[in-house]
This record gives structure tokens, sequence and C-alpha cells, in this order.
């Protein structure tokens, strides 16, 4: 049974061209006018893509179901126009050893996405012990992180970074020094000290994102940093990457779109950590995304139950819906060209996670038939109701974006078909 | 006016009227029986997550006066942990059909986001770090009973500025009234970017003392040492306390305020708490009156209902 995607722009590494494409069996099987198929889909208006992959998600699973199961999540992924994602070990217990590596790996084999992980870096999160890196690596674990928590010990840190580089995998910091941070709950600045809500400076984030390039420089290994969010660190990372180090980073989607003015409202679906920003520091996202400074988009995706929005902002924990929307608000937020936004999209953070050649790969004869249409002018408006998340927790509720997807297709399987779900 | 969550809702203008009401009620609480109809029918109920004995007495106090119910919430300990929903306790409030809320709790933004979740009037009792309207208001109120009016006044407030929410609420009172306002503390005790405030900075209680109408004191907690904030209050009290000799170089005019409860000795010195310019128990007795007029001009709807003399 074959698929045609008919009548839409092909974007890829290597280019634009107008063309169908046509796959089978897992594979693309051609690129050119006038193709057919067993199935049709329309793409008229519609750029074809690879699938999106995510390097950052919290699925949840195992330990908090109620917010998102590995399975709920990667149908938001698809319905985002991902068709990878990498799940953040900060569940419970956390993704730290072989074990849960495969729990998650196995749940993963029924999702409608391919689902990968990352491992922690430390035994339990905890930044005291190294955890078994070697015997996550061998399940295909590619991307290390205590995400959630930065590992606060530069001895520790150094020495995890040469041992990963030996196994050829890369950590990935949430840079977010505890002893400034400590006690915060959104950025400090004039909004924190109006509303009287304890705030986490721009620091606490940026010293650890200079330790960690020093260490990069020191030991040789590379770095990735997650979800940067202030001008300082995309700064430092720029001149990193114009001294030859090996690092690269991620921004997410609210990151770019949203400042910490929108915590006035005291409402916590606007509580994340890293915490939203003044504008500058917004502004300093989308510089780093439309020079190279940044390399992919991220969505940080944080399910939390409906309960947790009904708590004091102060007690809620940090995190926002982020799959189902990222398109969308690269589309409306940043002013980048279509191949650009595809690029940060694909295959850009899939060089990062180890997964190019799978996902992000050319769309070309005998290339893997992981793809997401999407229309670029396609205008809506989020309704937290009509997610496919289990939680609803976006700060997004009734705002309206343009760049809608229409399609994905998931190892030449179709899963969303104009905007349906196919189980 | 629906609520009152911070200064910000009443402005200049409301603040004014507050003061005005005010005055009538302060002639009422001085009747042989000190109480009007005003808001009879009507209920109030006290949500206080936090324990507050004067502030609380003082709302219940001022609902009585003007003949409303008072219902008591006492949420217990173990609900105000981490993880409790507020909005469950608001719906179980307000299914009793109060006709306003009087919150009080430890996170800055809980009576925002209960003015969301109820139809009652929400009166703002203290939040976290974020606000004291109604303190702020009697402070006003004393101010311009003891010295005529604020606007025009030099007031300094000093102490822990980064955390008190009557540090807020009484910048933008006293701002927007068109008093000069300068804050005095350690800048480990002033909040960030402290610079877009209305106000003049200082760091020496010494260099302001002479020149100003109020000296307005706030409590300092003894946690500050622990969070590096202060070295020891040994060390602030001889920097920033109100000690006799500092008192001693005031305007005689000048007022010494503080919200209460006094640490003594850490921030005012005992014996300048006695001194007849030292307003501590004023300001006690004006909250009732400033409290009458708060409910009353979220409650009393009816204009036929105002008393005599009461403004607009
Ligand atoms: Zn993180």
């Amino acid at each position: 049974m074959s698929t045609v995607i008919k009548g839409g722009l092909v974007i890829d590494q290597t280019g634009e061209r107008n063309g169908d494409v046509v796959v089978e069996d897992g594979r693309v099987v051609a690129v050119g006018p006038d193709l057919s198929g067993d199935e049709v889909l329309d793409a008229s208006g519609c750029v074809v893509a690879p699938g999106f992959v995510d390097i950052h998600a919290h699925l949840r699973q195992p330990g908090a179901e109620e917010a998102e199961t590995i399975e709920t999540g990667s149908w938001a992924a698809v319905r985002g126009g991902y068709s990878a994602v990498v799940a953040m070990p900060n569940t419970n217990p956390p993704i730290d050893c072989a074990a849960v590596v495969q729990e998650v790996l196995a749940l993963g084999r029924l999702a409608p996405c391919d689902v990968y992980t990352s491992g922690a870096i430390t035994v339990g999160r905890k930044g005291e012990q190294l955890a078994p890196m070697a015997e996550m690596a061998a399940l295909g674990v590619r991307l290390f992180t205590d995400d959630g928590r930065g590992v606060q010990e530069a001895g520790l840190m150094r020495r995890a970074m040469e041992y990963a580089a030996g196994l050829g995998v890369v950590l990935a910091q949430h840079c977010e020094v505890d002893s400034l941070a400590a006690g915060g709950h959104m950025h400090e600045g004039e909004w924190s000290s109006r509303l009287g809500i304890p705030g986490v400076p721009a620091e606490a984030e940026e010293l650890m994102v200079m330790r960690d390039i020093a260490l990069s420089r020191f030991t040789g290994a590379p770095i990735h940093f997650q979800h940067l969010s202030t001008r300082g660190s995309i700064a430092m990372v720029r001149a990193a990457r114009e001294a030859g180090l090996e690092v690269t980073a991620e921004a997410a989607t609210h990151h770019f779109t949203l400042t910490d003015e929108a915590c006035a409202s005291y409402d916590p679906v606007f509580k994340v950590n890293p915490p939203l920003r003044p504008a500058d520091d917004r502004d300093a996202v989308r510089e780093g995304l439309a020079d190279g400074a940044v390399d992919a988009i991220a969505t940080d995706h944080a399910p939390h139950s409906p309960d947790t929005k009904e708590m004091p902002f102060d007690q809620a924990p940090p995190g926002m819906l982020g799959l189902e929307t990222a398109l969308a608000l690269a589309l409306t937020e940043l002013n980048l060209p279509l191949a650009e936004v595809v690029g940060l999209l694909t295959w850009q953070p899939a060089a990062i996670a180890g997964l190019k050649g799978v996902h992000g790969a050319p769309i070309a004869p005998d290339g893997p038939a992981n793809l997401c249409v999407f229309d670029p002018n396609e205008t809506w408006t989020v309704d937290p109701d009509a997610l496919a998340s289990r939680s609803r927790n976006t700060p997004y509720a009734g705002r309206q974006v343009r760049g809608r997807v229409r399609h994905t297709i998931v190892g030449g399987r179709p899963v969303l078909v104009d905007q349906e779900m196919r189980p | 006016m629906k609520h009152l969550l911070s200064i910000n809702d009443l402005g200049a203008e409301g603040i004014d009227e507050v003061c005005r009401l005010a005055d009538h009620f302060t002639e009422v609480s001085q009747r042989p029986i000190p109480k009007v109809p005003a808001l009879r029918g009507k209920t109030v109920a006290m949500l206080f997550y936090e324990d507050s004995t004067r502030t609380r007495l003082s709302f219940e106090v001022a609902a009585r006066r003007l003949s409303a119910d008072v219902m008591g919430f006492s949420v217990s300990a173990s609900s105000v942990n981490k993880g409790e929903s507020v909005r469950d306790t608001v719906a179980t409030v307000s299914a009793m059909g109060p006709d306003a809320i009087v919150v009080r709790h430890r996170s800055a933004g809980v009576p925002q986001q209960t003015a969301a979740w109820t139809d009652a009037s929400v009166i703002n009792a203290g939040d976290g770090w974020h606000e004291h309207p109604t303190q702020a208001l009697l402070d006003c109120y004393t101010i311009r009973d003891r010295l005529g009016s604020v606007a025009g006044r030099r007031i300094v407030i000093v102490g822990d500025i980064k955390h008190s929410r009557v540090a807020r609420s009484c910048v933008m009172a006293f701002t927007v009234l068109g008093a000069k306002v300068t804050l005095v503390a350690p800048p480990t005790l002033l909040p960030p970017e402290v610079g877009s405030w209305p106000v003049d900075i200082s760091f020496s209680l010494d260099a302001v003392l002479s020149d100003c109408d109020v000296v307005y004191g706030l409590r300092v907690q003894k946690e500050r040492q622990s969070e590096a904030l202060l070295p020891s209050l040994r060390e602030y009290t001889a920097q920033w306390g109100l000690t006799a000799a500092r008192a001693a170089r005031l305007h005689p005019d000048a007022l010494v305020m503080h919200p209460g409860p006094v640490n003594r000795g850490v921030e005012i010195a005992p014996e300048v708490l006695d001194q007849p310019n030292a307003t501590l128990n004023e300001q006690v007795r004006h909250g009732v009156a400033v409290r009458m007029a708060v409910l009353y001009l979220l409650l009393a709807a009816d204009p036929d209902l105002r008393p005599e003399g009461a403004g607009t």
C-alpha cells in the first residue's frame, strides 16, 4: 500500500522544489511531478517537510500518568507535526538506568511517533554520582541530561563530560545555578518586583552556561544547552561557536513568544523554568534562532494536571504544553524564511540528538518516510480543550496563530490525516 | 469597584473617598452604640490562610459595626501545605453565599486568583510580598489625620522593603497622593529593579532623618540573617534602627509609624514608641474605620444607604 502526497512544496536540507511524494514500506520511493499512489493526501498550498524532531519533551511516564502518558504525549506530538520526540528523564522513577530506559522505549514502540529517551547524567538526577551512561548508551540513548535541574558541581560536570565523550554521546544541560535561583518562581526583574513574586535572575542561567563552555574547552567534549532564555546566554554560545567549540543550543517556543509580563495575571500557566524573561531577552532568542547561534526549536512540553492551575503561583509546578503549538508559534512569531523554520524543527535538532538519517533526512527516494505536511498560511485559534495532550496547561488559550499541521507520516504510516488522528 | 486587590484599584480619588468615609465611621465608632445598619443582611467571609489576629479582628469589628454577618473559616495548617487547591476552598466558601471574602495568604496573587473564582467581592488582607491595601489606607488616613494631608509630605520607609507587602501598597498609596517617598534599607533588603519604583533610595537612615515628615519602620525578621541578607540584627539596629538618638534628630512634628507587630529594640527603640509622635495605636484604631469604609464602598450598592457627609 502506497501513499502519495500531492501538490506540495517540498522543503528539506537540500532545498525547495514543487513535487508529489510517494511513500511505501516506510521509505520514500519517488519525488516528482504527477505521481500516484493507493492513498492520496492533499498537500496543495502546503509544505512537505521532514517530520519534526523535539529534543525536549516531558512525557511524564513513568510516574505522572495523570498529566501525560507516552501515548497521549505522542499523539500531541503527531498533531504538532513531530515524527520524533526525545523524552526527558525527570520521571518517577527517573530515567537513570537501563531498566527505566527499556520501559520507556517499550512504551514508545506502541506510540504513533518515534519515541527516544534521554538519560540522566547523575543517579536520581541528584547531581552526586554519575549514572550508568554506558549501559543506557548501549540501548541507544544519545542525549544525557538532569533536566529540571542543572548539574551543580563543576568537578562532577567535568567528569561527566569526559566520560560521555568517550561513549560518543552528548550532555545537555538545564542551566540553572541553584544557589542563585533558590526560592524563585519567575524572572527577577521589574515585574517580579512589582508582583511580589520571588525571582530567578538571568545570571542563574548565564553562570552555568559560562562554566560549561569553559568545561567544553577544557575537556574537548561537546555540550548542548537546553532552553536558553537570556541575551547573555545566547551571546556566550555565539562566541563559543565562533571560537570553534562543539557547543549547540535550543530555544523553547515560549521563550521567543511570551514575556515575564504575562505573570501579572498570577495564573500559574505562565510559570515555567527557565522563566519567561523581559522583551529584550525574548528578542535575543529570536535573533539567536535567526543567525544560527541557536540550532533548534524545542518545546519543553511539560504537561501538568488541571488542579495545578488552581494553586498559588509560588506553589504551582513550572511547565507548559508545547508540542501542538510549536510550528504555529515559529511561523507566527519568528520572521524567518520557511526553510529556516523547517531546519530549526527538523534536521538541526535531529543532528543534536543523533537521529540524522532517520529523522530530518532529505526527502528523496530510499529516504525514511518520516514527514510532515503543513499549511503555512492557515490561521487558527488555540483551544485547550481541543488538544490531544492529557493536560490543558497551554499558555496560548484563545491566541490566534498562523501555520497548521495537516498530515503527519511516521515510518511511512499516515498517523495524522487532515488533522485527524488515525490510531 | 467590585474588589480591592491592590491600591491601584482605588487611585488617588478612591483613597480620598475611603478617607472621607472613614471620617464618618470614626464618628460612628465614638457613639455609645458604635453600630450602623448600613450592611444589614450582608455577609462577610474571613478566609485567612495565614495567622493574623490583628488584621482579622479589625475586619471583623468593622463588619459587625456595619451590621454585616461575619463568617470565619479556619483554614487548617495542613491545607496551607504545598499543593493545596485554593480554588476548592474558594468554591466551598462561595457556596455559603458571602457578599465579600476577605483573603489573607502567604502567596502573592491569591486574592487576584480568588476574585476569578467567586461572585463575591474580594478584599486583599495581605498576600505574600505583594500588597496589603487596607494597611496602606489606614496609614494614609493616619497621616492625613495628624498632618492634614499626605500630599507634599516627605515619607521615609525604612526596613525590609523587599519582603514587605506593606511597603508595596504604601509606596503606591503615598506617591499617588503626591508624597515624596524615600526607601531606606541595605541593598539586600530592597526589591529587584527598585529603580523602576517612583521613589528615592538611600542606604543611610542618618542621611535622610532630619529632613522628613514621617518615618515608617518595617518589621525585620531574624530569618534574614540565615539568608545572608543581613550579618546580624544587631548590625541592622546599629545602622538602620530608629534608636532614641536618631529619633532625637527628627523634626518635632515628624511621625513615627509602623504596621506592627514591632520587634521592640530592633526596628524602633522602646522609648521612641512611647513618644507622642509615635502613631502605632492610632494606626490600629483607624484600621477599623478604614475597613468599615472599604466594606461600605464595596458592598453598599444602594446610594440611599450612604451616610450623610460621606462624600459622593
Ligand atoms: Zn529544563
